[in-house]
């Protein structure tokens, strides 16, 4: 049992005690609260773990990290608004790792239940376990999670620094506060006389945090409307700090080479041509893999290629089509998980529709590469065996873009053999996340390199090709459908799902335990559709491959969501109905706001109406709390196609930043898209073949479609928006080229089968 | 080796074929140009070199014929280029770490062309990725600019 099975224990002993105790606010507030990570100084003062006030202003500590999403803007927004404070006084920073960041609805996303039919009880049972994640400090940006985490959360600190302020006031005033207003970062009492934050700070950081009740929306002047983003002009000029620019004094700088077969070892190397070349300082022995420490990073990735090195085998097998015939092989296991299983599936017979579907493996491919810097301090001498005496007095600082401060504290101390409060983090702004920087192997990776040059900042960046290749790949994943329609309409539903499972193998990584039972990631997108079939059954199988895979935008949502989607699309042809349409009354008994959502897309996109030579498709996937519906157009452009223009509609049921989320929609789309058009890793001699853009690219300028977004709210809770644009993306894809082509592809990507305009 | 960068003479003590990327960033100490690929292929180490764009990541520093200019000789918060602002306008960015190259990439595409048509910005921008998708308000903010400098 690992430490999770420990903690899980104790969090249901925690969670009893606090209902009986009553939840005033949320269950943040519910039992106690974690340690306040910050400390004020002569100049600034904290007020809580998510704000700190100074003479300049307001700085918002945001415990998640900006990875493009917007979290720097709006979970500000969440403290601005309840505070009263100007939008151009208020700063961001990413918290350092701490209990007090912990991610309350990441266990609620983990839930074996459709979202859109969560019953208030199992709501209840959700939030109650918001307390696991406070007990293990997960302090994880993912899943879609961080508005709908912080939304009590950083309100209530807006609303309880305002609420000590205002008390601090009252009594230098002498007044009584329900006399006192505030505004633009002052208190001002009845006689027009103001009193800066700031002057007040320091006394109010004395006073009790009272209770306090939230503003109604109709109240907001911040949430619900489109934000600058905080971080904008920073990322116009070239002056946001992304990990790979930390810039320390005397630092140098290095690269890694890893085995390319990846959890393989290392037989040997020979660097005598490398040392001797120009600019470096010092070769790595890391066991699996080698790191050049040098005066430049071009002059440490000249040399890493340059080591001759005799590397192991991998411990999966060789080839695509063996990993494949592992992964095929599933379907005739146990199934892990049967979460959607209604009425009564018959055995197979004639007349039924039947599909096979495949997709393949992907990289992240973040703009960023991977990379981390580190120094290690409070030493002399050599790291190498280093006595008790000399770990007890070492201090490892790093600063990396990453998804997972704490688990990258925990993990980098745990490498090079000190104690997790001898380690700091720095979370600089991420060039991209998708699930690849809630890793900790670059983090690793650069401490251990770190610890050949005490005193001396190490800054580690791969290079593309080294990220490429050791990534934690979206896996590849098959699925076998059946289907009957009678009277047009959809009567039955058989689905198996065979794919490695992201969760056993990550949560193995994290927390050296597997979890047993249902694997909801890698059935979700299939299981937990809001549609009315009578007789439906989701079933998954898990496979046994070694190749290491990871949390991929939308994880098991981006392989269901085709499966599922396109199989949907091949019932409502088969029926001969209107895709649309098929889906409309599909959803309408199981969830009303998706049933709209369909409609509105269709509006959108003038659907049932289409120019000479184009056709449309349409998908809808419902994730993160959140139904997306996407309709896409393609054109024949001389037997090519061209991807021209696409209608997202998405409900996540309060839109906190419409801005935002319109980009976050578009964004989602064209992830997916790139995939469904060109992405596929493949191995060969058991290594990723792929290692840079031209043969792993993506949508550009030229082939990316027109794209219109409407937001709506009607659905029951607040749903996120990172994420649940991208599984609709292919399937939509698919299912327009279906209906301009006649062609029913059931493989992605979809470039092995038809040419598009590139 | 001596470059001018941002207006300013800067002497950088490497070999010839260093690649000008790895001495603004790593020699000089310019940390807006960033490492995306290393082969020329995503954009996003893109400056100009006399007012052309270049991929910095395939220059080597011994080929430089002229004056440089990065992301941080464009403008800077206090003082954005009508470009920036117009990426601030339409809340381009999102990780933002392709923006600088992006930026770049634009500015000379306007320079040399005032009013760009739909097919001229595909063109001109084509070899700069964005995984975040922002090519739309991309796209917008290249107008808007247009708009703006043609009217300044």
């Amino acid at each position: 049992m690992g430490r999770l099975g420990k903690y899980t224990r104790r969090a249901f002993l925690v969670t009893t005690a606090a209902v009986a105790g009553g939840v005033a606010f949320g269950v943040w507030k519910a039992s106690e609260v974690p340690p306040n990570p910050l400390t004020s100084t002569d100049e600034a003062t904290v007020l809580n773990p998510w704000l700190i006030i100074d003479a300049d202003g307001v700085t918002v500590i945001t415990p998640r990290a900006e990875m493009g999403q917007g979290v720097y803007t709006t979970l500000a927004a969440m403290v601005a608004e309840e505070l009263d404070v100007a939008w151009e006084d208020v700063r961001v920073l990413h918290g350092p790792p701490a209990q007090a960041y912990y991610n309350g609805a990441i266990m609620e996303a983990g839930l074996p239940y459709a979202n859109y039919a969560l019953t208030d009880r199992q709501r209840w049972v959700g939030e109650k376990m918001g307390a696991i994640p406070k007990l293990i400090s997960l302090q994880v940006t993912g899943g879609s999670t961080s508005t709908v985490d912080g939304f009590e959360k950083m309100r209530h600190a807006g609303a309880t620094a305002r609420e000590v302020l205002k008390q601090a006031a009252a009594a230098r005033l002498g007044v009584d506060i329900g006399t006192l207003t505030t505004e633009n970062g002052q208190v001002i009492s009845a006689d027009g006389t103001r009193i800066a934050y700031a002057d007040l700070a320091a006394d109010a950081a004395e006073i009790d945090i009272p209770e306090v009740a939230l503003r109604d929306p109709s109240e907001w002047k911040y949430l619900g409307t489109s934000m600058p983003r905080t971080d904008m002009v920073a990322k116009a000029t070239g002056t946001a700090e992304f990990g790979a620019d930390v810039q320390l004094p005397g630092m140098k700088f290095a690269t890694v080479r890893m085995n390319p077969h990846l959890g393989g070892v290392m037989n040997s190397f020979d660097a005598t041509a490398a040392e001797a070349m120009p600019g470096v300082e010092k070769i790595v022995d890391l066991g699996t893999g080698i790191a050049v420490i040098a005066r430049s990073t071009w002059h440490a990735m000249q040399a890493a290629d340059a080591v001759e090195i005799d590397w192991g085998p991998a411990p999966y097998p060789e080839t695509t089509d063996a990993i494949f015939q592992a992964i095929e092989a599933a379907f005739d296991t146990d199934a892990n998980s049967t979460l959607r299983d209604d009425g009564t599936i018959p055995e197979p017979a004639e007349g039924e529709i039947t599909a096979e579907y495949r997709v393949p493996y992907l990289a992240h491919a973040t703009m960023e590469p991977m990379n981390a810097t580190a120094v290690l301090e409070g030493i002399d001498g050599f790291w190498m065996n280093p006595s008790a005496q000399m770990r007890s007095q070492g201090r490892l600082t790093l600063w990396c873009g990453n998804q997972a401060p704490v688990m990258a504290r925990d993990k980098v101390a745990a490498a090079i053999g000190l104690e997790p409060e001898q380690v700091t983090v720095h979370t600089t702004f991420l060039g991209g996340g998708f699930g690849r920087r809630a890793e900790f192997d670059f983090s690793v990776l650069a401490a251990r390199i770190a610890t050949e040059m005490p005193g001396t900042p190490i800054k580690v960046i791969w290079s593309r090709e080294e990220d490429m290749r050791h990534d934690f790949y979206r896996p590849a994943a098959m699925a076998r459908f059946r289907g009957r329609v009678e009277n047009g309409r959809a009567t039955m539903l058989d689905a198996k799902i065979a794919a490695p499972s992201v969760t056993r193998q990550s949560m193995q990584r994290i927390a050296d335990f597997s979890p047993p039972g249902a694997d909801k990631g890698h059935v979700e997108g299939s299981f937990d559709q809001p549609y009315a079939i009578p007789n439906y059954r989701v079933a998954g199988h898990l496979a046994d491959v070694a190749v290491p895979i990871g949390f991929w935008r939308s994880v098991g949502n981006s392989f269901n969501g085709f499966f599922h989607e396109s199989f949907i699309d091949e019932m409502a042809h088969a029926a001969g109905a209107d895709p649309l349409q098929f889906r409309i009354d599909l959803a309408r008994p199981a969830h009303t706001p998706t049933a709209n959502l369909l409609e509105a897309v269709g509006r959108m996109s003038d659907w049932g109406n289409d120019a000479p030579g184009t056709a449309k498709g349409v998908a809808m996937t419902y994730s993160f709390g959140t139904p997306v519906a996407e309709v896409i157009e393609v054109r024949d452009e001389g037997g090519r196609i061209r991807i021209s223009r696409a209608w997202i509609a998405c409900d996540v049921g309060r839109a906190l930043d419409p801005s935002i989320i319109e980009a976050q929609m578009i964004s989602g789309l064209i992830y997916g898209l790139s995939a469904a058009v060109m992405g596929e890793i493949t191995f060969e001699d058991g290594q990723v073949q792929q290692g840079n853009f031209p043969d792993y690219d993506a949508l550009r300028m030229h082939n990316t479609p027109e794209v219109a977004v409407q937001v709506f709210e009607t659905n029951a809770h607040m749903g996120g928006v990172g994420e649940p644009g991208t599984p609709p993306a292919a399937p939509a894809l698919a299912n327009a080229i279906f209906a301009l082509t006649g062609q029913r592809i059931r493989e992605l990507p979809l470039w092995n089968s038809v040419d598009f305009v590139i | 080796m001596q470059l001018t960068i941002n207006g300013t003479a800067h002497e950088v003590d490497a070999e010839p074929d260093m690649p000008l990327l790895w001495a603004l960033r790593d020699l000089v100490g310019l940390t807006g140009t960033k490492f995306g690929c290393g082969v020329a292929a995503c954009g996003a180490c893109t400056v100009h070199v006399d007012g052309q764009a270049v991929r910095s990541c395939q220059t080597a520093i011994g080929d430089v014929w002229g004056e440089i200019t990065t992301i941080e000789g464009l403008g800077t918060p206090d003082n954005l280029a009508m470009i920036q602002q117009a990426w601030v306008d339409h809340q381009v960015a999102q990780c933002g770490y392709c923006q600088s190259g992006q930026i770049m990439q634009a500015a000379a595409l306007l320079a040399e062309n005032p009013d760009p048509t739909d097919a001229d910005i595909d063109d001109a921008m084509q070899g700069n990725l964005c995984r975040c998708g922002t090519y739309p308000r991309i796209r917008a903010a290249i107008r808007s600019a247009a708009d703006m400098m043609r009217e300044a």
